[in-house]
């Protein structure tokens, strides 16, 4: 977080359940479902198919063309 | 046990639990959650059919429209065990992350559902048969990954030894493909499943999973002898939903019975059930 106001502000582009979304640097995965207005919803979250607990969520920093999934439980046989 | 009534034999054994790994269940029916009108529907089904475990699927979050409802909203968590499944997935890849994707929603929300996994691979679309060669690898990796593995099979007998080997806790052959409300279409294939699957092991759970029409599919597969049935759209699209969900239930009850009491054999001719003496027609 010390790092200089330009580079904080810099933004990226990640993929969110295969839409394109752009995001700042250094922002969390946590960070996401906050923007998403996820952070109370039963979701899970996947990293470049990698699942990240919830309680990870907040330290796991995304990077430039993360395929991100976040998912959810729906009605299925 | 002379003061055994005829009722309460069959429905101590009836109501034994059907374990699966390290869960039980006290209904034999396990209903899926798709396909519904509406989630109330849903829950009144699910509530009449007397069952304590219910599939349910994963699926992207919207990203749009966040207000929606969510199925959570309609299940009762402390009285239903979550059974996550990985419907739509084609190889074992997408299903192995899938299954983790339940378990960590499951985890999150304290069900205790999230330790186990009906697992599908399909072979496609058209048929939604499973891919055997998918299943088995998946199987392996989510066993080893330490999940309790439900198997969605074919009614093939080898390929259900197969995934038994690898430490599938239940092989859940289908009857007739997802859907299609064909019922059991191979009883003799399903006879050999169990045989295979139960040898040395009776107590070795198979559940038939697919292909149920009607109450009387519920009751053949359970005549058979397999431990439990899983269905969804038989109940789902009936035209009374409600009051096929109590058929199911019925059904269920009805066709452990006969398999625990044993069906007399099947024979060509008659024979009567009257007295053959003392007809009044009879000279000597």
């Amino acid at each position: 977080m010390s790092r200089n106001k330009p580079q904080t502000e810099r933004s990226m582009i990640i993929f969110v359940n295969g839409q394109e979304t752009q995001i700042s640097n250094g922002h969390t995965a946590h960070d996401l479902l906050l923007d998403l207005g996820f952070e109370r919803r039963p979701v899970a979250v996947e990293v470049n198919k990698e699942v990240v607990p919830r309680a990870l969520l907040p330290s796991r920093v995304l990077c430039e063309h993360d395929q991100i999934e976040v998912v959810t439980l729906v009605g299925g046989g | 046990m002379a003061e055994t009534t005829v009722d309460s034999a069959p429905a101590n054994k009836s109501q034994s639990a059907l374990k699966v790994g390290s869960f039980e269940l006290a209904s034999r029916l396990v209903v899926g959650t798709g396909k519904y009108a509406s989630y109330a529907e849903m829950a009144e089904c699910l509530d009449a059919s007397g069952t304590d475990c219910v599939t349910v699927a994963v699926r992207r979050e919207r990203l749009l429209n966040t207000a929606g409802e969510n199925i959570l909203d309609h299940l009762d968590l402390a009285r239903y065990t979550l059974l996550p499944n990985t419907a739509g997935c084609f190889s074992a890849d997408d299903a192995v992350r899938v299954a983790r994707l339940g378990r960590e929603l499951l985890r999150d929300l304290g069900n205790k559902g999230s330790e186990w996994v009906k697992l599908e691979v399909l072979g496609d679309q058209k048929t939604l048969l499973p891919d055997p060669v998918g299943t088995i690898e998946a199987t392996q990796r989510l066993v080893d990954d330490g999940f309790t593995v439900l198997v969605y099979s074919s009614d093939d007998p080898i390929v259900a030894k197969r995934l038994k080997d690898l430490g599938a806790a239940s092989v859940m052959p289908a009857g007739s493909p997802i859907g299609s409300g064909q019922g059991i279409l191979n009883a003799n294939s399903l006879r050999i499943c169990l045989e295979y699957l139960k040898d040395g092991d009776p107590e070795y759970p198979v559940i038939v999973d697919a292909g149920v029409g009607t109450a009387s599919d519920v009751a053949v597969a359970m005549e058979l002898g397999v431990d439990g049935v899983l269905l969804n759209t038989a109940i789902a699209h009936a035209t009374d939903p409600l009051t096929m969900a109590l058929a199911m239930r019925s059904a269920c009850a009805a066709g452990r019975y006969a398999f625990l009491a044993g069906r007399i054999p099947r024979k060509r001719y008659a024979t009567a059930s009257s007295p053959e003496s003392g007809r009044i027609h009879e000279t000597s």
